[in-house]
């Protein structure tokens, strides 16, 4: 066997167990609960009538540009999708023929992805576990999109000085005792504002008095570790544009991963150390071993 | 040409910053990173990881007769890294708020792009000082007095203490180049399943050590041409094996990896997941069967570095770009902007290598080249 592939297998074995070592170190990482006083929205697809009444007054209270770019002459705020101009959308879903109507914005994750991704906590889980913006903490650099499975923030892209888009639970108007911009104009209490639990309960009691109606999920419930955001539907959530049914927590996996390997930044100041050690023995025996030099 | 490429991009980095990211490049809201994350940063220092990949067998394995491929391996990385830095300013939105990173009480230890940030910072001034003692040397018998008498003062401090920056050298990659996997599994469920895998960290940074490896080899075939320097063959040939045997050992453990998570299945898929992670299954086996015949020209040494490389390559952009799967309706391919700034960056700092070796001890056989 040469040198250097007993040399290679060395540098394997060693790397291998630093990993297993590290890997086995993993402790799943605890599920996080949303805060005692986390609020939220209930969407009910049912009731919804497609006003964008909403939409209008997110734009309002949020002082958003229109969106003229998708319709008509430059003149109709016709949004397709949330983009730089839009926090909030009423989007048509088809199915069997059936549609519905359903409303897009942020969810307010119980363990969100973008706050896990933010390096200095630009976004970040703020009072009443609302997820928040801001400005002076953000270096631009678009991870918490990368990482967003809901497709939620958005960037200025034509700006010289971009900010991020996205809905914060109207947490102003809150303050000031108002209730958010799309919940005051709703003509039919499609989406309603609230406590997260009393929500929670109030959804299920709706599925529960018309079962024939709803589909017997309330989405947001536990999906993706849950979000503030709360849905119920006629539709499968599927065919709203809702992608993910899965409970697992997004940030679950790299941060298991990653707070694993780096636990009291062990691993690391030991690797520094051996490295470190090794080397100077290495330099202590000389290069007796080295026929070339 | 070198230079006018690197002029061009100059200017094009002048208009991005005029006009903004939206109308100078094909970003978008569903693909925020292109090739400025996906090659400069990503691909760009897994190719830089040459110093790094030196260290260890020079340092730790002690294999000393390795060390005049040191010096130049170390360049490449500073300047790939310098490049990199450089990409990441001109990519986000709002560089003027980076001072902030400074602030290490304001850091959101959750972020692994955070840990990825000040990694790679620390380590690109690493680099820089690991390359110091050249400049030093140099400096030591040319220039105005006063910077004689710094470079001789200096000089032996450095060369005590540069033990303690090799150590650091070799964590830190060790760090943000497996973090650099870790990234995308904050993508988690758009991240398509062939890529998406706890094992990402280790994957990347068993490949960047072996597009290292490909990377001084290729260097230094390049260099033997370009300089008229007789190559150093007898030591390029066992690093292009360690290259694949570590290229190998990734591919199988990659298949394993798949199987054991019973995703066999979308090996058979016949869309364009499929066929990239067939490309790069291919690549890398064939990059590693090129490095280990035992019957080596410099020709096709070179050609199997260049592969693995490539190969590595490709797995980075397959994982950022490719597996990534953001709602539908999203599109990406770089704007002529974003690919020349690309371009013109890896120019110059082509120009900019060429030139240090002209005038600083890099190249074995050159004064003052042991550290």
């Amino acid at each position: 066997m040469s040198t250097d592939r007993r040399t290679l297998l060395k540098g394997l074995c060693a790397a291998a167990t630093c990993t297993v070592a590290g890997v086995s170190a993993v402790e799943a990482r605890e599920k996080k609960v949303a805060p005692a006083d986390a609020v939220g929205l209930l969407y009910d697809a049912t009731k919804c009538i497609g006003c964008k009444a909403c939409v209008a007054k997110c734009k309002e209270v949020n002082k958003l540009q229109a969106d003229v770019d998708g319709y008509g002459d430059g003149l109709y705020d016709a949004p397709e999708g949330l983009n730089e101009y839009t926090k909030n959308v009423i989007q048509l879903a088809k199915y069997n023929g059936e549609t519905s109507y359903v409303k897009k914005q942020c969810m307010h994750c119980v363990d969100p992805a973008c706050t896990s991704a933010c390096m200095m906590g630009a976004l970040h889980k703020g009072k009443f576990g609302i997820v928040e913006w801001e400005a002076n903490k953000c270096i631009g650099c678009r991870y918490c999109q990368v990482a967003c499975p809901f497709g939620v923030p958005k960037f200025q892209w034509s700006k010289l000085s971009p900010r991020l888009v996205k809905c914060e639970l109207c947490k102003d108007r809150l303050a000031e005792g108002k209730l958010p911009g799309c919940v005051e104009a709703c003509p039919r209490q499609a989406v309603i504002y609230g406590k997260r639990e009393e929500l929670l309960q109030e959804a299920h009691r709706r599925i529960a008095t018309k079962p024939d109606l709803y589909v017997n999920k309330v989405y947001g419930e536990k999906e993706l570790g849950g979000t503030q955001v709360l849905y119920i539907s006629h539709v499968p959530f599927e065919n709203l544009g809702f992608r993910f049914q899965q409970e697992e927590a997004v940030p679950n996996l790299q941060q298991t991963v990653q707070h694993g390997i780096y636990k009291g930044f062990a691993a690391p100041l030991a690797l520094y150390g051996i490295l470190g050690a090794v080397m100077f023995r290495n330099r202590k025996k000389g290069d007796a071993n080295d026929d070339v030099r | 040409m070198l230079v006018f490429l690197a002029a061009v991009a100059v200017a094009l980095i002048a208009w991005r910053f005029t006009v903004g990211l939206g109308r100078s490049t094909a970003l978008s809201d569903g693909y925020p990173w292109g090739i400025w994350i996906a090659f400069d940063v990503v691909t760009g220092t897994a190719f830089a990881c040459g110093g790094y990949a030196m260290a260890f067998l020079v340092y730790i394995f002690n294999k000393g007769k390795y060390h005049p491929l040191v010096r130049p391996a170390v360049l490449t990385s500073a300047l790939g890294y310098s490049i990199a830095g450089l990409s990441v300013m001109i990519d986000v939105g709002r560089p003027w708020a980076a001072w902030r990173l400074a602030k290490v009480w304001t850091w959101n230890l959750n972020s692994v792009l955070l840990e990825v940030a000040v990694c790679i910072m620390a380590y690109t001034v690493v680099l820089w000082i690991e390359l110091a003692p050249a400049f030093l040397a140099k400096f030591k018998t040319t220039g105005p007095a006063k910077v004689q008498s710094f470079a001789r003062a200096t000089l032996p401090f450095l060369e005590k203490a540069l033990i303690w920056i090799i150590a650091l050298g070799m964590l830190l990659p060790t760090m943000h180049q497996s973090s650099l996997g870790a990234l995308m599994l904050l993508a988690g469920p758009r991240l398509h399943g062939l890529w998406n895998t706890a094992w990402l960290p280790l994957f990347n940074l068993v490949t960047c050590v072996a597009m290292g490896f490909a990377i001084v080899v290729a260097e230094s075939a390049f260099s033997s041409v370009a300089f008229g320097r007789k190559p150093e063959f007898g030591l390029l040939k066992p690093i292009g094996r360690v290259a694949a045997w570590l290229t190998l050992a990734f591919v199988v453990f990659r298949f394993a990896d798949l199987a054991f998570k019973g995703r066999v299945g979308l090996f058979g898929t016949f869309d364009l997941y499929g066929i990239m992670f067939w490309i790069e299954a291919a690549l890398f086996v064939l990059a590693s069967f090129m490095l280990l015949r035992r019957k080596q020209s410099l020709g096709s040494l070179l050609r199997g570095a260049m592969l693995v490389a490539i190969a590595g390559g490709l797995y980075r952009f397959d994982t950022f770009l490719v597996a990534f799967q953001p709602e539908r309706g999203w599109h990406y391919f770089p704007s002529v902007t974003e690919q020349l700034i690309t371009l013109g960056l890896v120019a110059g700092e082509l120009a900019v290598y060429g030139a240090v070796v002209k005038y600083f001890p890099i190249l074995s056989g050159t004064e003052g080249e042991r550290a």
